[in-house]
């Protein structure tokens, strides 16, 4: 029998290796047509007197990545469509397909014969759960090797038996904790944890596979043999009882109930563990079917998989220009920024040029790096000789000339218009022409740093995040005069060091910023009215909110705030700002000498560690406090979400960002916007444009015209549009304008 | 409509609820049937005429399964013609079953029920009954679950009580029970268990630290900072009142109630019955309610069901001479105290569960009795007696003397 994706090789000793290779993809992933030969196989292993046993491995580098994301979308397109004409046989088709993968691993399980899965790479998703259905389990040793079920980082959760299996092979806690982080294990960590059986030397590893089956496996499991018991014991039985109450409230402490997945799959193990396997299955199966129809699924799926990583692989790169290859970068400045920037390229392996005034700033510079790669070291996430690889990359100078030959320069000088014109002058004197410029800066406009330039068609902004080597996101900004292949060598470095970029037009705080600004503002709106500075905090977090907008400003400082306040009043006029927020900031930095985490005094106190930062208590004498029980706290996470979200909108009417997927994922990775709801635009299209909008009106007249909704968001909602639809990134050709 | 009356009120007392305690020897039936014999041989009682013997029982699984009061009634000698029901509302359990048979008497369906509880928490262990609402992830999340200790901890936070406060309540409770047992206050009730033999096993309530001040219970390391961090509870505290910050953790072995073994009865009838029985009524159950309070706080549902009651039965606060709450932890008093702002002076005037103990499922019938006695003690007439419950609940009583 031949089969387009897998090879089945029988040996004299009558067992089959199964290889599963599909053509023209670089992973192996689940389609309907992979779980469709696989289910002949399984039928050919078992009607077969001549084959013993199967082993399952790759013929790739890695094992599997999963179920194909495309497939559920698929299923769940039909769900839709046929949910409009028969809702209940809709649902009924909707369940069958989530029991397909969960019924076929049965299937294997229960075959008579016996498996085992020789996992030589990566194994994601449904291809884990495919091995945990195998009676043996085998994984290459090696750092490449991880296993997980994902699932839950994306809004679902394991379907195919992963809820079921984990809890009947791993003690129920570290079951419960792998299952709702979606956490990576190496193969030592999966057979501690008894997930797997073996490990073996990535060229021993189908041997010993083979070897489980010469030396007997019985084809049938655990859970299938009479008189099974749970690793971790009963539900109810004492230990059960030590943990389930606990592991409710953290989950709820670490999700807020904002991740139904994370609640799903609590109760697929409490419920199964209740019942036999095959009942578990099941139970499994309902409660997938319900995630698959949540909200938060399909926004999830959508930015955390498909936009991330369709923004990962350049997608707003412009065609034509050929991948640049970089010899050579060099980084102007080396304070936080500018350190930060060197450590990232030189981790990617570019060789990196520090520039800064003098000799001593330059070294300082290149010690970040030194302290951030000894701390990889300590905790041994990174090898000894990778420290010395990445610092000998570094070369810190005072010297113009040693920019020589650079492909491109990032500025991250300090943030003054001359200084920033002198650093780019010198460094174009000495750079070729073809080479791009680029400026990190977070408050200059580029078109007005561009005009410092000769070449004002190179120049672009790379705007980095702090902490540099944390932060994911990249914002990419264009000036007017900046050119495709500025904008093609920016992404392909961003690509390189490994981070997303969004691409956005210039503009006064570009995107994140002005959404931060926001959130900030709408806080000190709170603190203003009177509301206890704990129930912000706490509602920004209870919203899905990573920091609090307070603990936030503190980070970020409050004599920073106090300066942006004052030179947009500068700039813009002194309606810009409102005077009793600019009042708070004024009574916290000048009056009580309150500048934020650096000085150890800002909304937070901050006593030495291992104590925990605490609101300062002088808050309260601010203003006349509200009593809670008069504070509606879903409103405070509702206002919070929605001025961030509102800004969002504003900037793609002003078309600063063009690309829903770039918002959204530039808001989650940046500042951590909620992200169950698949980013600020997915927000409001995941709400429903009109309802957003009327929840704004509402909003505004009791708070204020921050709420006010930007015409463009006013027109989808009337039109019963989403900002997919409008601006639909899958449409080639023709630029859809704002309305 | 005919009018339930008190006839009678006896508990054993309380053993401690550990293995070295004075009644860990001692069946949890048997100690309702010491209480069923009491109720029978002191007031002369025809079994036969018994029309149900209802108790509350907490944790009725084990020895304790199987409808206990039947078992007890067995091996009391009770004639077979009396049946029994075990019914449980957690820690009010032993009231409800007093105002269940009231029910049962004001409805004219009985004449006479015996009505009160047991618990041998040393025998049975807290909590072997299991239970969806904290297990069950469905249940645990929109039903708040957090432990009693813990939600006691939020009650002190949010209505501002501080260590000192919990701790000098509970010396004074235990001054309150050290003095109330000295001067013979809870004699009328309390029925020593004795052997086959005759022998005494438990005569006093064996709990009590009468000697603890101030400072010894400031040794005492707060007990539910454990299950508060490490458990995640404090975060579900903070979610579900967000104007905190954290929970300040307040309450100890010293401050909270007692783990104890123990039974209670109460004998309640018509006013036809106690004249067929010869028996002189010494109050009558004015009125009753239950609640479901903020199930996260969870043990401040006294305030809201004394707030029902007294609206429903139309009685003002004034009118109360005596109000008996159960003492689970320290803030649970402190809280109801402040929300109605009652005298120190009318409330738990001879101690509590904090110096006596708290056998769940007796305590309600326990609690009931003892201001019985000292409404006729003092001569005064009408008294609230009110408990907080597990999942957010409350069960209140008002009791009048005739």
């Amino acid at each position: 029998m031949t089969y387009t994706n897998f090879t089945v090789e029988t040996d004299a000793d009558g067992i089959a290796l199964v290889t599963w290779n599909m053509p023209d993809r670089s992973m192996n992933v689940f389609t309907e047509e992979v779980m469709n030969e696989l289910d002949r196989i399984i039928d050919q292993v078992a009607g077969d007197a001549a084959i013993k046993g199967a082993v399952i491995t790759s013929g790739k580098d890695s094992f599997s990545g999963g179920a194909d994301l495309n497939m559920l979308k698929r299923m769940l397109g039909i769900f839709h469509a046929e949910k409009a004409k028969d809702p209940e046989k809709a649902t009924k088709l909707l369940f069958e397909g989530a029991g397909r993968m969960g019924w076929l691993w049965r299937k294997l399980e229960t075959s008579g014969k016996p498996w085992v899965s020789a996992i030589n790479g990566t194994c994601m998703g449904g291809a884990f759960e495919l091995s945990l259905a195998c009676h043996g389990r085998v994984a290459a040793d090696g750092d490449k090797v991880k296993m997980a079920l994902p699932e839950v980082k994306v809004g679902i959760f394991p379907g195919a038996g992963g809820t079921q299996r984990v809890p009947r092979l791993a003690n129920t806690q570290e079951a419960l904790q792998m299952l709702t982080t979606g956490q990576s294990l190496t193969p030592k960590r999966a057979k501690q944890m008894g997930l797997i059986h073996e490990i073996a030397e990535p060229k021993k590893l189908v041997e010993t596979a083979k070897a489980m089956i010469k030396g007997g496996l019985k084809p049938v499991q655990p859970w299938d043999e009479k008189g099974f018991k749970i690793p971790g014991g009963p539900v109810y039985s004492a230990a059960g009882a030590n943990l389930w109450p606990p592991a409710i409230a953290i989950s709820r402490r670490e999700t807020f109930g904002n991740y139904p997945a994370v609640t799903a799959i609590l109760k697929c193990v409490y419920e199964g563990l209740l019942v036999p396997f095959e009942t578990g299955l099941r139970i499994e199966q309902r409660y997938f079917t319900e995630i698959m129809q949540s909200t938060e699924a399909a926004m999830m799926i959508r930015s955390l998989f498909v936009s991330l990583q369709e923004l990962n692989k350049g997608a707003r790169r412009p065609q034509g220009v050929n991948p640049t290859k970089f010899r050579k970068i060099g980084v102007l400045g080396a304070g936080f920024m500018g350190a930060g920037i060197a450590y990232v390229t030189a981790k990617a392996g570019i060789p990196v040029v520090l520039l800064d005034r003098d000799m001593p700033s330059a070294e300082k510079g290149k010690a970040h790096s030194d302290k951030l790669i000894s701390e990889a070291v300590a905790k041994g996430r990174a090898k000894a000789e990778d420290k010395d690889k990445l610092l000998a990359l570094i070369t810190p100078t005072d010297d113009y000339a040693k920019l020589e030959g650079c492909d491109l320069v990032v500025e991250a000088v300090f943030e003054d218009s001359e200084v920033k014109k002198g650093a780019t002058e010198k460094a174009e004197a000495v750079l070729k022409s073809s080479a791009t410029f680029a400026s990190n800066t977070s408050t200059i406009p580029i078109t007005a740093l561009a005009k410092n330039s000769a070449r004002p068609k190179n120049f672009i902004g790379i705007h980095f995040f702090s902490p540099v080597d944390r932060m994911m996101l990249v914002e990419i900004i264009l000036g007017k005069k900046t050119g495709d292949k500025a904008l093609a060598v920016a992404m392909d470095y961003v690509r390189a060091i490994g981070k997303t970029p969004i691409v956005v037009n210039d503009t006064r705080g570009f995107y994140v910023n002005r959404c931060v600004l926001r959130y900030m503002a709408e806080a000190f709106r709170m603190l203003i009215e009177g509301v206890p500075a704990p129930m912000i905090e706490n509602a920004a977090r209870m919203a899905g909110m990573p920091v609090g907008p307070l603990a936030l400003t503190d980070e970020t400082a409050i004599d920073l705030a106090q300066k942006i306040m004052r030179q947009t009043k500068r700039d813009l006029g002194d309606k810009a700002v409102d005077p009793a927020q600019m009042a708070l900031i004024d009574t916290m930095v000048d009056t009580h000498g309150r500048f934020g985490r650096k000085n150890g005094k800002g909304f937070y106190d901050y006593p030495a560690k291992p104590a925990k930062k605490k609101l300062w208590p002088g808050l309260k004498d601010l203003y006349p406090q509200k009593a809670p029980e008069k504070v509606d706290v879903e409103e405070l996470k509702q206002r919070l979400l929605v001025t961030i979200a509102l800004e969002a909108a504003r900037v793609m009417e002003e078309g600063i960002v063009s690309d829903p997927r770039e918002a959204d994922v530039g808001s989650i990775l940046a500042f951590g916007f909620a992200p169950y709801t698949g980013g600020t635009l997915s927000y409001i299209d995941g709400m429903g444009a009109d309802a957003f909008v009327a929840l704004s009106k509402k909003l505004r007249k009791k708070y204020g015209d921050q709420f006010k909704a930007p015409k463009l968001l006013v027109d989808i909602a009337e039109k019963g549009e989403t900002f997919y639809q409008r601006f639909d990134p899958y449409t080639k050709g023709e630029e859809k304008q704002a309305a | 409509m005919p009018e339930a009356y008190v006839y009678d009120a006896v508990r054993t007392p309380r053993g401690r609820g550990k293995k070295d305690g004075s009644l860990h020897e001692v069946p949890a039936v048997r100690l309702g049937a010491k209480v069923l014999e009491a109720v029978r041989d002191r007031n002369g009682l025809d079994t036969s005429q018994v029309d149900d013997i209802i108790f509350g029982c907490v944790d009725p699984v084990g020895e304790a399964g199987s409808v206990i009061p039947r078992s007890a009634a067995f091996e009391a000698g009770y004639d077979t013609k009396a049946p029994g029901m075990q019914i449980s509302r957690f820690c009010a359990s032993g009231l409800d079953a007093i105002n269940f048979g009231a029910a049962k008497i004001a409805q004219g369906a009985d004449e006479i029920v015996i009505a009160g509880g047991v618990e041998s928490m040393s025998r049975v262990g807290m909590g072997m009954s299991g239970g969806a609402w904290f297990m069950d992830p469905s249940v645990g999340l929109p039903g708040w679950f957090m432990p009693q200790g813990v939600s006691a901890d939020l009650i002190a936070t949010r209505y501002g009580f501080s260590r000192d406060d919990v701790d000098a309540y509970a010396v004074e409770s235990q001054k309150r029970a050290a003095k109330a047992w000295e001067k013979g206050y809870f004699r009328k009730s309390v029925i020593p268990v004795k052997d086959q033999n005759g022998l005494t096993i438990l005569d006093h309530d064996e709990h009590m630290r009468p000697t603890t001040d101030m400072q010894a219970l400031a040794s005492l390391n707060p007990s539910f900072v454990m299950p508060g961090e490490m458990g995640g509870f404090d975060a579900v505290a903070v979610q579900r009142y967000p104007e905190l910050e954290e929970v300040n953790h307040v309450h100890h072995a010293g401050n909270s109630s007692g783990i104890v073994d123990g039974a209670a009865a109460v004998l309640l009838g018509s006013k036809k019955a106690g004249k067929a029985m010869g028996l002189k009524p010494r109050a009558r159950i004015k009125a009753f309610a239950n609640i479901g309070s903020e199930p996260a706080m969870m043990l401040t549902g006294p305030v809201d069901v004394t707030e029902k009651l007294l609206k429903r039965a139309r009685i003002k606060l004034e009118d109360i001479d005596l109000f008996e709450l159960n003492e689970a932890f320290a803030s649970v008093v402190l809280r109801y105290m402040q929300a109605f702002e009652i005298d120190p002076d009318r409330i738990n005037v001879n101690g509590g569960a904090i110096a006596m103990g708290h056998p769940l499922g007796a305590t309600g019938a326990m609690i009931f009795g003892t201001v019985l006695d000292e409404l006729e003690r003092r001569d005064l007439n009408t008294a609230l007696v009110t408990l907080c419950i597990g999942a957010g609940m409350g069960t209140a009583t008002i009791i009048e003397r005739v």
